[in-house]
């Protein structure tokens, strides 16, 4: 008996140990894959756990580290080839780096708690576009970085500057334009009989998606768990889902004829859901892989996802414009992005903001952000520079049937807009956990009622903000 | 010196001087907290800047529907906790603490694991497990009997199901400890004696243990309904983050976290706290008044 009970002694306390570890190492897998992601969640695949790296000078003396966070693994490629290039041509002022990468929703509630509590904030941080508004409340934490930033300004897509911005100063620095596009698999298509550079309009999608449901495939994906079709269609017809100053205009007639579209597709089996909710988690890039559905729209910065979790797609996918509502104004617009700030109270403030600047605004910058990370440059100039886009060793342009340069330029002038205001993160909140997925189902909610209801409750939860 | 010595050896000031740590580790942690909560319920909080708005923040609060849905899954998920986890461990506990029971302390360890297992860790797993893919296990499972793959938790009723039986996974170990502790202060006698007259097991059960484990019972219902209006952590993991499909799992502190920090309107969610407390309160009271706490012989 004493015996059993010294063996259940240390078995248990093996048992509390392991599972205090396990706690410890999964603590951060808090990553996007199981659906409900905030709505604009656009960049926010999948970094399993949290890590911390060093890069730049990790050893001379005289370096000057900062601390980094991001959201996506991806961006610290970037990040390491910038900090060792800064390093080369600067022997005075070294830098190191020390990235660290952890999922999307913890990381800026962290640094909401940091903001809030007044400590722990890093130097440098990457801000996803949908949750920048609501740290530029109150006394705002973050550098000003307009005099940086303007001897790059000319250069770059204003815009995409101005959704970083707060009376006048601009606070965040843009990664990519993002310019939203349809991804077909063109293999599903041809054995429906389609071709996709004859499907211009939803009409002509809506066709092809009945052939593609007669050869037994999805046509594309009904997302409940994120706006991103929701939102190209409004900007197609010129709308928003939040006026200037923040207030929801869910119930505009524009609104409720892209919901009651979406809700068309899904009732006549051309779209259907996808495990995880919308197409950038993983178990979403399982179901792509396997070849089940046939579009995916989503902006430019997706084929990153293509290469690094969907390589058995190469040479199946072509890029093209997005359909659009016939008589639309647009049919494209910027979604979802990153800005980066530098935080008030970093050490050395001046330089961290000169090597953010350099490292993703400059030329040089610029071409890396394109050939690292496959996101369409802020800088236009570059969409015709031959040197990138007829570039062969590119693995960007490889893997795609078509150059998105070509798409780039074909839709430069036809870009509508979806502002990021505070208005922003409570209203996709609601159309991601509760409208969509309402009326995306079997018998789902009538697409009129429902944005009524999601208009009053954001109005509602926006009431004193 | 003289005076200080016979300071610390008054027979009267040293009860207060063992009690002081706690004292002030409460103060500091709770005391401190809730009256500054209590404050910020009345202001908008932003980093810097924080002014009165008066009642803003509750007025808002009760045309919120959110937070209803938040208010409701977490009453019903109180209720059906505390529903099923009195009575059963309660049962599984007199099994285990039975003389015919064999390997009894294999028993005890065995249902108390589940405890052990970091909430992190569960949460993952029963994600995982019930996940809508179609080769995920639970599927697999009912697959064997011809059912089609259910996405358990995207649909109302079986997500939270799931939330129960994760609860229920983890907590009957801790309430079975609870009950056994209860149990070992009943006589033997009582139960020989009730035997000598003839008394079955179930009559055992139900005329001696019962009644007699009225303390350990309301103490466990007492902690159960706090736990259950303050959970947050298990629906944070079953949906991976603060957001399931149409909030089917939010809870009143996933609401608070969602509007304090997530939104950064600490004075709001400092509101969604404030009412939690004075719920989770008047639950509390009228339970321990039904029962007889306030009266000292029922203890």
């Amino acid at each position: 008996m004493k015996r059993f009970r010294q063996f259940l002694c240390v078995f248990v306390s093996a048992i509390v140990l392991l599972s205090v570890l396990a706690g410890c190492g999964n603590a951060g897998t808090a990553d996007n894959q199981g659906g409900g992601s905030s709505g604009d969640s656009s960049e926010s695949a999948s970094s399993s756990s949290v890590k911390t790296s060093t890069f730049g000078n990790t050893s001379g003396s005289n370096v000057t580290t900062f601390e980094m966070w991001t959201f996506v693994e991806l961006h610290g490629q970037l990040y390491k080839e910038m900090a060792e290039e800064w390093n080369k041509a600067n022997p005075n002022e070294q830098i190191a780096i020390a990235l660290t990468v952890m999922p999307y929703d913890d990381m800026h509630n962290k640094l909401m708690l940091a903001i809030q509590s007044g400590t722990g904030m890093p130097d440098i941080c990457d801000v996803e576009i949908g949750n920048f508004p609501k740290f530029l409340q109150g006394d705002i934490a973050f550098m000003d970085l307009t005099k940086y930033i303007d001897q790059y300004r000319s250069k770059i897509v204003p815009s995409r500057i101005e959704v970083y911005s707060k009376g006048g100063k601009n606070y965040g620095v843009p990664t990519h334009v993002g310019a939203t596009v349809a991804f077909y698999n063109t293999d599903i298509l041809k054995a429906a009989g389609v071709d996709y550079k004859t499907i211009k309009t939803w009409d002509d999608y809506e066709a092809a998606g009945l052939k593609v449901k007669a050869a037994g495939h999805i046509m594309g994906v009904a997302e409940t768990n994120n706006s991103a079709i929701f939102d190209i269609m409004l900007a197609e017809q010129g709308a928003d889902k939040t006026d200037s100053s923040g207030k929801p205009t869910l119930n505009t007639p524009e609104a409720k004829k892209a919901l009651t579209l979406m809700k068309k597709f899904y009732d006549e089996g051309i779209d259907k859901t996808i495990p995880g909710g919308h197409p950038d988690t993983e178990e979403a890039y399982g179901a792509l892989s396997k070849g089940e559905y046939a579009t995916v729209i989503r902006p430019l910065w997706y084929m990153s996802r293509y290469l690094n979790y969907m390589d058995d797609l190469k040479g199946k996918i072509a890029i093209a414009p997005v359909p659009t509502f016939k008589d639309a104004k647009y049919n494209s617009f910027g979604g979802g992005g990153t800005g980066t700030i530098v935080s008030n109270s970093a050490k050395n403030k001046d330089l961290a903001a000169r090597w953010l600047t350099w490292a993703k605004l400059s030329d040089d910058g610029e071409k890396q952000i394109w050939n690292i990370l496959g996101f369409d440059p802020c800088n236009t100039a570059l969409w015709n520079d031959p040197s990138i886009t007829q570039d062969k060793n590119n693995k960007y342009l490889q893997f795609f049937q078509t150059n998105p340069f070509d798409v780039l330029n074909d839709i430069k002038d036809s870009m509508g807009i979806i502002k990021s205001t505070i208005g922003v993160p409570t209203v996709n909140n609601i159309l991601c956990n509760t409208t969509l997925a309402d009326v995306l189902k079997d018998d789902g909610a009538d697409p009129s009622q429902a944005l009524e209801d999601a208009q009053s409750q954001a109005e509602n939860e926006l009431a004193n903000s | 010196m003289l005076r200080i010595k016979r300071f610390f050896y008054n027979q009267k000031v040293a009860p207060y001087m063992f009690v002081l740590p706690f004292i002030i580790i409460f103060c500091a942690f709770s005391i401190y907290p809730m009256i500054n909560t209590i404050l910020m319920s009345f202001q908008k909080v932003l980093p810097g800047q924080t002014h009165f708005i008066g009642i803003k923040n509750y007025t808002r609060l009760f045309s919120d529907k959110t937070f209803f849905i938040a208010l409701e899954n977490s009453i019903k998920y109180m209720v059906i906790t505390c529903a099923l986890l009195i009575p059963f461990p309660m049962l599984f506990a007199a099994m285990v603490n039975s003389k015919h029971m064999p390997f009894p302390n294999f028993f005890k360890a065995i249902l108390y694991l589940p405890a052990l297992a970091s909430v992190v860790v569960s949460g993952t797993i029963f994600r995982l497990t019930f996940s809508e893919s179609s080769d995920s296990l639970m599927n697999e499972i009912i697959g064997l009997f011809g059912a089609a793959p259910i996405q358990w938790l995207r649909v109302s009723s079986t997500g939270f199901t799931v939330l129960i039986v994760l609860c229920c996974w983890r907590w009957t170990g801790v309430n079975i400890m609870y009950f056994i502790s209860g149990l070992k202060s009943i006589p033997r006698e009582l139960y020989e004696s009730a035997e000598i007259d003839g008394a079955s097991s179930v009559q055992q059960f139900f005329k001696i243990t019962v009644p007699l484990l009225k303390p350990t019972t309301i103490y466990v219902l007492t902690i159960s309904i706090y736990a259950g209006l303050a959970m947050f952590t298990e629906s944070f993991m079953l949906w991976n983050g603060n957001n399931s499909p149409r909030n089917m799992g939010l809870t009143i502190v996933g609401y608070l976290y969602r509007q304090g920090i997530e939104k950064n309107d600490l004075g709001y969610g400092s509101t969604v706290g404030i009412v939690l407390l004075v719920a989770a309160m008047i639950i509390n009271v009228v339970q321990l008044k039904l029962n007889g706490l306030f009266k000292k012989e029922a203890m």
